[in-house]
């Protein structure tokens, strides 16, 4: 206490610097307000650093348009004309509009939708299975963000892994297990973002300075690009034949790792050539298991069976150990007295990856094939490697055969959880607060029963075994045809449909008209809250409780203030949860609380007390080398959680759902190759979703601070590109295609090739508060991007890799308020 | 003039490793007061430059203006400056100039700012 100011520490999760987290904080408060904030210096994540939008928060929290009392919709839908009511009354109204919907329609007639997530994910879970929906929503045509990825490594792997910071160790960096990676890929992600996917961006210039060489893959000049040793500059939308092209030089060159392709592949696995299916036991042995393989053992020249329960082999000769080919031709009498001739899945896998030869790559990714052979070759020989991969790899709509692929890398190449690779990763402790991926949680469905009606599940693979939300595209049409049920509500929390998480923003406009009822949660006005029928104000991670267990450490988010009469939103969806449900479990939300962080030993107190924390040595969610030690699996054994306990460059679960199990590379719906219709009129490959440091998505430009340092939407133009269009540097330009255009303002710069222009995302003006809708029409990339292009997973979204053409604007055309931008970038 | 902005402070830039993240920018507005579309004590300029032999480079280059006060108040108390305690890519020095000049990055452009 100094000058009557209190300084508090807690953690940094959404609303205020908008993103996912972890950064350990000082909040210094002087009678009750918030007059600085600053990084804390003890905090293992962050070590004191903090971010623009972080050192932002007195400038959010006493925001004059913050949304600081419950409002009701009084005009039409869009019109902006609402009125103050108290929490009691928005309670009510929503509690018996809600029920009346449950009543006459079922429960899962109302969606419960977020955006990018963040902390929102366990309390609108725990708000729908409450009122009985399983519909929970992540906006994103394709789900594209995060949890395809999540899923493909779950098929593939069994579970998830980052690249590897050290940020499991006590002391970091300077802990003796931990080592730097020679080489790290930067795949698809720029730094001055900072943080995606629950890492510190960071943390790879903290490595970098240690020694780390970079491979950056990237169209665009980023940052990595300039500091990397290799930079791919990739066409959009290529990734996977990228990869292929390595996994081509690393098999010929025999850099893989020996070790790991025996004992935690399926590569000796046979696979038939009259289908080109798994032979399993059940096809060879009478009463034989659908679920146990077969290898050719070369100890007894004959088949041995993979039992997936024992996770051994049955060996035929009782002293004799199991030898599997990995490689040969193999001809085996099966049920019914047939003979069907069988290869190895490695085989096969190598056989695929032999079509990717470097120059053939060259021609797909314009990448130079001298560069990629390097790149491959540099990769495989550093020890460890890691790769950091970002949005982009789930924005193409074959993404699971492209994280196939690069999994493949990582796992062939012995960097699979060893210090300084990627390593498998897990809820700190195992506290898992909702059902994601792999992990069931604490807040759950009453009953699976109550799953059968989430849209999508049905549908697609990966729908019905890891991803628990509804497939967001399958959504839309549904709120259209009515069919199977009709769709009657929306819960619209923390998202912004018309300005950055939905494609086709007009498409949007009409599911948000064309709904009876929409409850809005966020901390100030939007776009798409303007079609609410009742609006509550959240509040930012300063003014609530929480946990935070998504991987390390397990930390608290610890109440520092309030401010006027917004809640959290964990509070707000925990009311009405017990309104909706007579049986709901917690009489308290601290209670909930202990419950998440029971696994650690700890409650909610005794770790606000620590603050945070790491779990111990040889606990499951701890690496390293768990797949050795056998304790990724619930049986003890050795292996991987995978449904055959095995890295499977075979998936069996792509081979259960009808899908390719081996990795491939697609050509995207929308690229001059595959369209070269559309190219004749739009010859421009658009990419969209470069990060600014400043803001996160839709959010922050009404904070003064941070206005001013990206002050318009920018369209990334090359110089030659520019010239062939007479666009000029700084002037607003027009970017359109079929589907509709926006107005950007032009950067002429060499950071992008002449065959490509990268526009900015998330835009609306705050500052526009007569227009219904803050004009976010007028500059919302998002308006050239149809949905509906999910790969055959339901996963994925071409949002990297579309067609467009740049003109300069008509007379008229461009409406720009430079007034009342200027007024929202001073305070 | 304050002791702190006697020459011989500096600050010592270790500018081929600055991402561009801004963070020293509003850490300087907050620490002081400065209004938004007010200069600040430090503002990036992201410069980028072909190379002789063709390669593209981008530099982030922090650059410190007549705004900046060393943050005395922080550093008498005993704290780092405002913008070198939050610096993301940890690429900020302040110092006494003797004790900076050991601290200069070897085999790495960089940049010893004093005010002269």
């Amino acid at each position: 206490m100094s000058n009557n100011i209190e300084i508090v520490k807690t953690t940094t999760w959404s609303a205020g610097p908008g993103c996912h987290g972890g950064c350990g904080v000082e909040a210094h408060i002087k009678n009750g307000k918030l007059v600085k904030i600053e990084g804390d210096p003890d905090h293992p994540w962050n070590q004191g650093r903090l971010c623009a939008r972080a050192l932002a928060m007195t400038q959010y929290i006493d925001h004059k348009d913050r949304l600081k009392k419950p409002l009701k919709r009084v005009g039409k839908r869009g019109e902006d004309k609402f009125e103050e009511i108290s929490w009691d009354e928005a309670f009510d109204i929503i509690e018996e509009k809600m029920n009346k919907i449950r009543e006459d329609f079922g429960p899962e007639s109302m969606i419960f939708s977020m955006g990018t997530g963040r902390d929102i994910g366990p309390w609108i879970c725990m708000l729908a299975y409450a009122y009985g929906s399983p519909n929970v929503m992540f906006a994103l045509s394709g789900n594209a963000c995060y949890s395809p990825r999540i899923a493909a490594l779950d098929t593939i792997q069994g579970d998830y892994s980052v690249f590897d910071a050290a940020q499991w160790l006590p002391g970091r960096y300077d802990n003796p297990e931990y080592k730097v990676p020679e080489c790290m890929i930067i795949w698809g992600y720029n730094i001055p973002a900072t943080c995606p996917d629950n890492l510190f961006g960071h943390w790879i210039i903290d490595l970098m300075k240690k020694g780390t060489k970079i491979i950056c893959i990237d169209p665009r000049l980023s940052w990595f690009a300039s500091r990397s040793k290799y930079w791919l500059q990739i066409r959009p939308g290529t990734d996977a034949a990228l990869a292929m092209g390595f996994l081509h030089v690393i098999i010929e060159e025999k850099l893989y790792d020996h070790n790991f392709l025996k004992k935690f592949t399926d590569g000796p696995r046979l696979l038939r050539e009259d289908n080109g299916k798994l032979l399993r036991e059940s096809h060879v042995v009478k009463g034989g298991s659908v679920e146990n393989f077969v290898v050719f053992d070369k100890t007894s020249n004959t088949i041995a069976i993979w039992d997936t329960t024992l996770q051994e082999y049955k060996s035929k000769i009782k002293s004799g150990k199991t030898n599997p080919a990995f490689s040969g031709q193999f001809e085996v009498d099966v049920l019914g007295g047939k003979k069907v001739q069988c290869t190895t899945v490695w085989d096969k896998f190598c056989e695929n990856a032999k079509q990717y030869s470097p120059e053939e790559v060259e021609k797909i990714t314009f990448v130079p094939a001298d560069n990629i052979i390097k790149a491959a070759r540099f990769y495989a020989k550093s020890k460890p490697a890691s790769i950091h991969w970002g949005v982009p790899i789930d924005m193409t709509p074959e993404i699971t055969p492209l994280c196939h692929a690069i999994a493949a890398l990582w796992a062939l190449t012995g960097n699979l959880d060893v210090p300084g690779g990627n390593v498998f990763t897990r809820s700190a402790f195992n506290a898992v607060a909702y059902a994601l991926p792999g992990a069931e949680g604490v807040i759950k469905l009453k009953d699976q029963d109550q799953d059968k009606t989430r849209i999508g599940r049905d549908k697609y693979g990966p729908f019905n075994k890891f991803i628990w939300r509804c497939q967001t595209d399958t959504v839309i049409d549904q709120i259209f045809s009515g069919k199977p049920y009709p769709v009657k509500g929306l819960w619209m929390q923390t998202c912004n449909p018309l300005s950055g998480i939905g494609l086709d923003p007009k498409l949007w406009q009409k599911v948000l008209g064309k709904l009876e009822f929409i409850v809005g949660v966020d901390l100030f006005m939007t776009p798409s809250l303007r079609y609410a029928d009742i609006i509550l104000p959240a509040s930012t991670f300063l003014e609530k409780d929480g946990v935070r267990s998504w991987w390390v450490p397990l930390q608290t988010i610890n109440k520092v203030l309030k401010v006027d009469d917004c809640r959290p939103d964990a509070e707000i969806n925990f009311e009405l949860a017990k309104r909706f449900d007579p049986d709901f479990k917690w009489e308290k939300l601290h209670d909930l609380f202990d419950d998440i962080i029971e696994p650690s030993g700890m409650n909610f107190k005794e770790l606000q007390e620590k603050g945070w924390a790491l779990p111990p040595e040889g606990h499951p969610s701890r690496p390293y080398h768990r797949h050795e030690k056998g304790l990724l699996r619930s049986d003890g054994k050795p292996g991987l959680t995978t449904p055959t306990g095995k890295f499977e460059l075979y998936a069996t679960l792509r081979e259960e759902w009808n899908l390719e199990p081996l990795p491939y590379h697609k050509e995207p719906p929308f690229t001059p190759i595959s369209r070269p219709d559309l190219a004749k009129d739009y010859p421009l490959i658009l990419s969209t979703g470069r990060r600014s440091p400043v803001f996160f998505h839709t959010e922050h430009r009404n904070i003064p601070w941070l206005r001013e340092l990206d002050p318009d939407p920018v369209v990334e133009i090359n110089p030659d590109t520019a010239k062939e269009n007479n666009i000029l540097h700084g002037e607003w330009i027009i970017v359109e295609n079929w589907m509709g255009k926006a107005q950007f303002k032009a950067k002429v710069t060499e950071i992008v090739p002449p065959w490509m222009v990268m526009a900015a995302h998330g835009w609306w003006f705050p500052e526009e508060k007569d227009d219904p809708l803050f004009k976010t029409f007028k500059s919302n990339i998002n308006m050239l991007i149809p949905m509906n292009n999910q790969g055959k997973d339901g996963l994925g979204a071409p949002i990297k890799h579309l067609l467009c053409r740049i003109r300069k604007p008509l007379s008229n055309e461009i409406v720009h308020n430079e007034e009342e931008r200027i007024n929202q970038c001073q305070n | 003039m304050s002791e702190l902005e006697t020459p011989q402070y500096g600050m010592l830039i270790d500018y081929e490793y600055c991402t561009g993240c801004q963070t020293c920018v509003v850490a300087c507005k907050q620490e002081h007061k400065h209004s938004a579309g007010k200069l600040g004590g430090v503002e990036v300029q992201e410069l980028i430059h072909k190379l002789p032999n063709g390669k593209l480079y981008i530099t982030n280059m922090p650059f410190f203006t007549e705004m900046c006060v060393f943050c005395v108040k922080r550093v008498k108390e005993g704290l780092e400056p405002a913008c070198v305690k939050h610096c993301m890519a940890n690429i900020l020095t302040f110092g006494e100039i003797d004790d900076l000049k050991k601290e200069i990055p070897e085999k790495r452009k960089s940049i010893l700012w004093i005010k002269g």
